[in-house]
């Protein structure tokens, strides 16, 4: 099977790897790459589960081919804490008790992240149109609508101050 | 909101009832919390099923010569490659769950697996399982209750005779078995009510939707043993089912539980697990199967389908006389449908002197059903509550009045059997009443309604061992999945007993072989069960550590107690000891300080839930909107307020994508037509709004703490309450779910006629 030659920019490192012909981004994650906090819950853009950053917008990795990952910036779950930080987000959300099993927790804080990168004061209804994308099946959303607006209104105050 | 019972005597608590961070939540936001499909072994292969495309088909013959000769192939198996449990004369649910998990003789839904491929790429193993070649002669097939219960329709199981029946039938039939409860005279009783009514209901085979597809990895030895890597929710009874499936003693296998990533019932059933150690086995290396989500519908368990029919009177004052309840259920393939709960719960709520309820298990060709929160309870009481809401238009009472009039309280015999000790039901009627939603004026343009739901709660059997580490921190070690956020359960409750800051405690779960037996996360019991023995075992250690004090001491053990985390002499004269002291002391006062406890906890305490919507019908779309939701659900006790509500919130949420959008819509020729998230569509971030939670606390007596149970009941009533809801607004009664767009506009478009 022919495989194809990829660099990109992982999480701020730069990164090679082979994908298999018709292989997903999302494989790739986690396969060659070994990003499992990457989670496929369809395969097909339905559920959020997957969603990364790709130069600064969200994106579901199952509906990317690997190779149109060359040359670009993807940032997963595991590049959204620092190393003795979470972001406010994370933090949040583990105040806030919005997730339940967990599964789709990383989608859901990346397109949260999408959304505070490019909105920094949304609506509640601006929240749940932005996340619309993200299935969650245990907790209603009320709890994560509730933690991505604390988040963001925490991080309007930091910046205040800053 | 919480509303406890007895505010001013309430037992005042420093973690229970607090909202700690729970203990595995900072590898849930970072992205490495370990679900099914994250293990990746050294040498492991992946592995791919081979499903029947047929709702009904006789296996002709299956030729694998051409996977096996594949390149990367490494194993093929088929039914062959595992015992034949009719022959060894195994128990029917046995050979049953044998034969839905690889076909034998007959594939009956597609989706039924018949073979499954092991190679070094999911690529290769997925070409190969698709170059099986599986000769079929197609059968006919039946696919709703109607269809399999009519005269002359083609029989699953052709030595089925229905378990129950009487007088006993003489022929096999698609009825798997009867579930009746009755009391009092039916006669009398709707002959003494001013109004009865009789409707018909039917409801749509939903699945559970979990966001994380079935996954496992095995890795089986040349010594007849096995590791089994699986997100479920219970280990111990995968490995069980799993070895009975393999014709194995379950400690040949060691099953380690993943991280759970949603299950609602639907992981507490094997599909891919013996598949993937039998795959081991021939290959001798590791082997992981993952599903996709196509095959999670196709094959994997959603709940039933059903057709009800309800007969129900009352008095002109409210006294409802008699309720006679006919239903019969969807199974799927195999027998086992939750009819005989739906049976139990559907007039729980209430003390009605004169019924009869009457259930069929009823197998047709759609996948075997799994349990799904409360199972059965929902699709009853869409029926109940909904004929419930009519007879109190019919006698102009108000809903809650009406129910608070019938509700059932402590003593009541309850209609499944036993006398009700304390419970809650009252309370969350009151609740709702009390509620702000309900004083509030109902929106311009919406319809308000209101339903009630009840859940048993179970308890079960539970091990749990607590050490304390030579620092002085807690260790609590559980064998019951985490599936929505008992672990934080657990150490507050560990925290409470010890007197110790949370987060000293660590929660964790163990696999089959370093923990003892506990049963699946199911029927709300693992914060009642799992939390009791956890309990037992902190008690139990206090006793020891006062022991250990005493002897350090040289007093007797009841001249020390236990405050506030540490060992205090009654006089005073002593310094107190703290964990952290008595920990460093162990070695010599009678070695490390552990506890292991089990049991097979009882009494657990009946959860019941009252839940108020408003909602907004375009009536020229059809389309329904929910503008405001309240719940109010008694908790017994709230050990972590945020997972209670969440449970509450989780449950309606998931009512609401069932009374609106979930169904499985399946073609002519018995094939699947939405098994995908874009066609099966459960409930979006935007369709909602937050949901308000009340969460009513009436202890349950057999609890510590007032446990009672929280992940069920909130399910129950949402279908009703939006029904009812819908035809407060645009005069319309919808009998069948989902109450989509297309069947909302023909409604309204009927209006009248």
């Amino acid at each position: 099977m022919s495989r194809t030659h990829v660099s990109c920019n992982i999480n701020g490192d730069d990164v090679d790897f082979l994908s298999e012909s018709g292989g997903s981004l999302l494989n790739a994650l986690r396969d060659d790459v070994g990003l499992m906090g990457v989670k496929e819950g369809c395969g097909t853009g339905d559920c959020g589960a997957c969603s990364v950053l790709m130069d600064d917008r969200v994106t579901c990795a199952c509906l990317i081919f690997a190779p149109e990952a060359e040359g670009r910036s993807i940032v997963t779950i595991e590049g959204l804490a620092g190393a003795d930080e979470l972001h406010p987000l994370q933090q949040c959300f583990l105040e806030g008790a919005a997730l339940q099993c967990g599964v789709c927790t990383p989608g859901f804080l990346m397109a949260a992240k999408a959304l505070l990168d490019n909105n920094p004061n949304p609506t509640e209804t601006e929240v749940r149109y932005a996340l619309a994308g993200n299935l969650c099946r245990c907790t209603g959303y009320d709890k994560i609508i509730r933690s991505v607006l604390d988040a963001a209104e925490g991080m309007r105050q930091n910046g205040a101050q800053a | 909101m919480t509303m406890t019972e007895d505010p001013k005597n309430a037992p005042s608590y420093k973690w229970v009832g607090s909202r700690s961070i729970r203990p595995d939540g900072l590898d849930k936001v970072t992205g490495k919390a370990r679900f099914g499909a994250d293990l990746k072994l050294p040498n492991m292969l992946e592995g791919a099923v081979t499903r029947s495309p047929h709702a009904h088909a006789r296996i002709v013959s299956i030729d694998t010569s051409a996977a096996e000769a594949m390149p990367g192939v490494h194993a093929v198996i088929t039914a062959a490659d595992l015992p034949d449990l009719a022959e060894a004369g195994a128990k029917t649910d046995d050979v049953f769950m044998s034969a839905k998990v690889l076909a034998r003789d007959k594939v009956l839904w597609e989706g039924h697996p018949v073979a499954a491929v092991a190679a070094t790429s999911r690529e290769q193993a997925r070409a190969a399982a698709d170059a099986i070649d599986v000769v079929y002669e197609t059968l006919p097939h039946v696919l709703t209750v109607d269809e399999a219960l009519a005269d002359g329709a083609p029989v699953l199981h052709d030595t089925m005779i229905t378990k129950g029946a009487d007088p006993v039938p003489e022929h096999a039939s698609n009825a798997a078995s009867r579930a009746l409860h009755e009391r009092g005279e039916l006669d009398k009783g709707f002959a003494d009510a001013d109004l009865v009514l009789e409707r018909e209901y039917t409801t749509k085979p939903v699945h559970q939707g979990y966001i994380e597809p079935h996954a496992c990895v095995a890795d089986a030895g040349q010594d007849g043993r096995a590791e089994l890597f699986v997100s479920s929710q219970g280990h111990f009874s995968m490995r069980a089912m799993t070895a009975t499936t393999l014709g194995w003693e379950p400690s040949q296998l060691n099953v380690t539980p993943a991280e759970i990533g949603g299950g609602f019932g639907g992981k507490t059933t094997i599909y891919l697990e013996p598949l993937a150690v039998r795959l081991s086995t021939k290959a001798g290396r590791p082997v992981r199967l993952v599903m996709d989500r196509g095959e999670v519908f196709k094959a994997t368990g959603p709940t039933s389908g059903s057709r009800m029919k309800i007969k129900m009177g009352v008095t002109n004052d409210g006294q409802i006389t008699a309720a006679e309840v006919w239903m019969a259920f969807e199974a799927g393939a195999f027998p086992g449908s939750p009819v005989g709960a739906a049976a139990m719960t559907a007039i729980a709520c209430y003390d009605i002197p004169n019924f009869v309820v009457e259930g069929f298990d009823v197998v047709c060709n759609k996948p075997k059903v799994a349990a799904y929160r409360a199972p059965g309870a929902p699709i009853i009481a869409y029926g109940i509550e909904s004929i419930i809401d009519e007879l109190a238009k019919g006698i102009e009472m108000d809903p809650i009045d009406l129910r608070l009039k019938n509700a059932a309280v402590e003593g009541t015999q309850a209609s499944y059997g036993p006398q009700f000790p304390r419970i809650g039901f009252v309370e969350t009627l009151e609740a709702i009443r009390d509620s702000e939603h309900y004083k509030s004026p109902v929106p311009e343009g919406c319809g308000r309604g209101m339903a009630s739901g009840f859940w048993f709660n179970i308890g079960g059997n539970s091990t749990a061992t607590v050490h304390i580490n030579e620092d002085g921190n807690v260790n609590v070690i559980t064998g019951s999945p985490d599936i929505g956020g008992s672990r934080a359960s657990m150490a507050l409750f560990a925290a409470e007993e010890f007197g110790i800051d949370v987060d000293r405690v660590s929660a964790n779960i163990a696999d089959t072989q370093t923990i003892g037996f506990n049963d699946v996360t199911g029927g709300s019991r693992v914060t009642l069960a799992t939390g009791s023995v956890v309990i037992d075992c902190c008690r139990a250690i206090k006793e020891d550590l006062r022991r250990r004090a005493a002897k350090t001491w040289d007093c007797e053990v009841d001249d020390v107690e236990w405050v506030d985390g540490q060992a205090q002499h009654a006089s005073g004269t002593e310094t107190p000891l703290s964990l952290a002291d008595l920990a460093a002391k162990a070695p010599r006062t009678g070695g490390p300080i552990s506890v292991t406890k089990s049991n097979n906890v009882r009494g657990a305490g009946a959860g019941f839930t009252t839940q108020l919507v408003d909602v907004e019908v375009d009536d020229e779309l059809g389309v329904c909107r929910v503008v405001r939701y309240t719940t109010a659900q008694d908790a017994g006790k709230a050990i972590h307020p945020s997972y209670v509500e969440g449970q509450m919130q989780g449950g309606v949420v998931q009512g609401i994508g069932w009374a609106f959008n979930e169904e499985y819509i399946h073609r002519p020729d018995g094939t699947l037509d939405n098994p995908s998230f874009l066609d099966y569509r459960i409930p979006v971030a935007s369709d909602l709004p937050m949901i308000e939670t009340i969460v009513v606390e009436v202890p349950n007596p057999n609890h510590p703490y007032g446990v009672r149970g929280v992940g069920e009941a909130g399910i129950v009533p949402p279908m009703a309450a939006i029904a009812n809801a819908i035809d407060d607004a645009v005069d319309c009664r919808l009998v069948d779910l989902p109450m989509s767009p297309v069947r909302l506009l023909d409604a309204i478009n009927q209006r009248g006629e």
